[in-house]
């Protein structure tokens, strides 16, 4: 195929944090070719984590969704284009080819191209009202289903413990409604959090009236013409619900990846900096799954992830490396709770608990034997940044010093910038 | 109702009109004007709408909450007396012809 590449520039696939910092990201890297921005969605960039609360509350209009201005991106130079699917990347031929059968030449591509809310394998998943929360529609067509609820005096079911189920849980809470949380392992946010938060989120969504499930089976969605009417579970039982938000879950969008032949295994897999099986073809954001110097893959649905892989997907295509290494960090706003994770705390052995958990602020810092590898803090700030600048230089304070109050673990880092040796990491 | 004017660290100038209610972020990010990130969309989780107000705006908004300032200890550019986080700064008549000026960097 002779496609005219002096002409093309980079495209990047998907509109959201990933795509839009990318973008920028080549802008302020000095790129001066022509950026193309493709997006399926009919609205152009928006914030999203807004969409399960203030968005959803209705205590905000379109606009202040709004993450940047198409004037904004025009002044950039940055080409915006709304309401466009992508069908196919022909890798020969260095083209994308649109949903209307035109294709659209690069020279560099980047996919930033998300992810999708696990649908509810079960009998009336797809009924109206059972809804995912992904987009700002996703999050428009919820706050239809609660306001109705509203009105006709009915209950809200959220199928799924996670942090997009219980912050829909706490919003509609704070909106009067009934709510009933299903999850079905024995504990909430369990894939994330240790026990003893788990056990403290429990207690924090109870204390606002929340009715939570937790070891819940979930047999079937009932519903009548007008939608769903409630969830039948494994004991016969059912809970009545005027509205089921289903968050159980997400799945990588790598299909495109996946069909223009690109290494994928549940994400389009992405070295630190970036880069895909393609030498032309970086990604970023919820649809990749990273390579960690010891082979494992490393899956962040993130806004500190969408940032810095597209940050560093840009470099690289520029032919820079920036590799992402900084510490993970999460946040999620439940009721008058902030919760703030560094790090990751899977195969911790330990903990130390600074501050008051009966008083809701307070840190809980992660041990996998003498190394401190992850901290959550809710209300604690201050704790948080902190525990990234640690876990950042590899320093590690024991679990007494993390555990007491009075010892400043701030010093930690002074002492070992005099020294000039911070510790190994993990 | 208020005109708020951002000055970026090169100089250029842009004058809003903000709505009530709205934040210096949103407006400032929805209506072009560089300088200003939001990457957490104005939840105070990142620290990269750091600005410097002016004396007017000092002297009448609400000081700013622990959270607040707890996330403008983790800002890029130099931390000042009157560093904010516009995220956390909402329009509103009191407002009214205030100044910010956004630092350098922001991550």
């Amino acid at each position: 195929m002779n496609v005219e590449t002096s002409a093309a520039g980079i495209v990047i696939v998907g509109t959201g944090q990933a795509g839009v910092m990318t973008a920028e990201a080549l802008r302020s890297g000095g790129f001066e070719g022509s950026i193309t921005l493709l997006g399926d969605e009919p609205h152009g960039p928006y914030h999203r984590p807004p969409l399960s609360k203030a968005w959803m509350a209705g205590e905000m209009d379109a606009a202040q969704l709004v993450m940047r201005a198409p004037e904004m991106l025009a002044r950039k130079n940055i080409a915006l284009r709304t309401g466009v699917t992508v069908k196919a990347i022909d890798r020969s031929a260095q083209t994308v080819i649109l949903g209307d059968g035109s294709a659209l030449p690069y020279t560099g591509l980047m996919l930033a191209t998300g992810s999708t809310p696990r649908a509810l394998p079960l009998p009336g998943g797809d009924a109206p009202g059972v809804l995912a929360l992904r987009t700002r529609d996703d999050a428009s067509a919820i706050a239809d289903r609660l306001a109705a609820c509203i009105e006709q005096q009915r209950p809200v079911v959220v199928i799924g413990g996670g942090f997009i189920g219980l912050e829909v849980a706490a919003t509609a809470r704070k909106k009067g409604l009934t709510v009933t949380v299903l999850e079905a392992a024995p504990r909430l946010l369990g894939r994330v959090l240790a026990p003893v938060l788990s056990d403290w989120y429990a207690e924090l969504h109870r204390g606002h009236g929340v009715q939570l499930v937790l070891g819940a089976q979930v047999a079937a969605i009932e519903a009548d013409a007008q939608g769903v009417t409630g969830v039948k579970l494994a004991d016969g039982s059912v809970v009545p619900a005027g509205l089921v938000v289903v968050g159980i879950g997400v799945n990588a969008n790598d299909q495109l990846a996946q069909a223009a032949g690109l290494e994928c295994e549940r994400g389009i897999v992405v070295d630190a900096c970036g880069r895909t099986s393609d030498p032309l073809i970086v990604a970023a954001g919820d649809c990749t799954a990273r390579r960690m110097a010891d082979g494992s893959l490393l899956r962040l649905e993130s806004v500190q992830n969408a940032t810095e892989q597209g940050k560093s997907a840009a470099a690289a295509l520029l032919g820079q490396d920036r590799p992402f290494t900084a510490t993970p960090w999460f946040w999620s706003d439940q009721y008058d709770k902030k919760l703030q994770m560094a790090g990751l705390s899977v195969g911790a052995d330990g903990w130390a608990v600074r501050g008051d958990m009966a008083a809701g602020t307070f840190t809980v810092y992660h041990f996998k034997g003498e190394q401190l590898i992850a901290a959550d803090s809710v209300n604690a700030s201050k704790d948080h940044l902190l525990v990234r600048k640690l876990l950042d230089a590899g320093v590690s304070p024991t679990r007494e010093q993390a555990g007491n109050v009075g010892f400043d673990l701030a010093s930690l880092l002074s002492r070992s910038a005099i020294d000039g040796q911070p510790g190994l990491r993990p | 109702m208020a005109n708020i004017t951002f000055v970026e660290a090169n100089g250029q100038s842009t004058t809003l009109n903000l709505a009530d209610g709205w934040s210096l972020m949103q407006g400032a990010t929805a209506n072009g004007v560089d300088g200003i990130v939001g990457e957490c969309g104005g939840s105070c989780a990142c620290a990269t709408c750091h600005c410097y107000v002016d004396e007017l705006l000092a002297g009448v908004l609400p000081a700013p909450t622990q959270g607040e300032l707890d996330m403008l200890e983790n800002v890029v550019a130099e931390r000042r007396p009157n560093s904010r986080l516009a995220c956390q700064i909402k329009a509103g008549p009191a407002l009214e012809g205030g100044v910010v000026h956004l630092p350098e960097c922001q991550e």
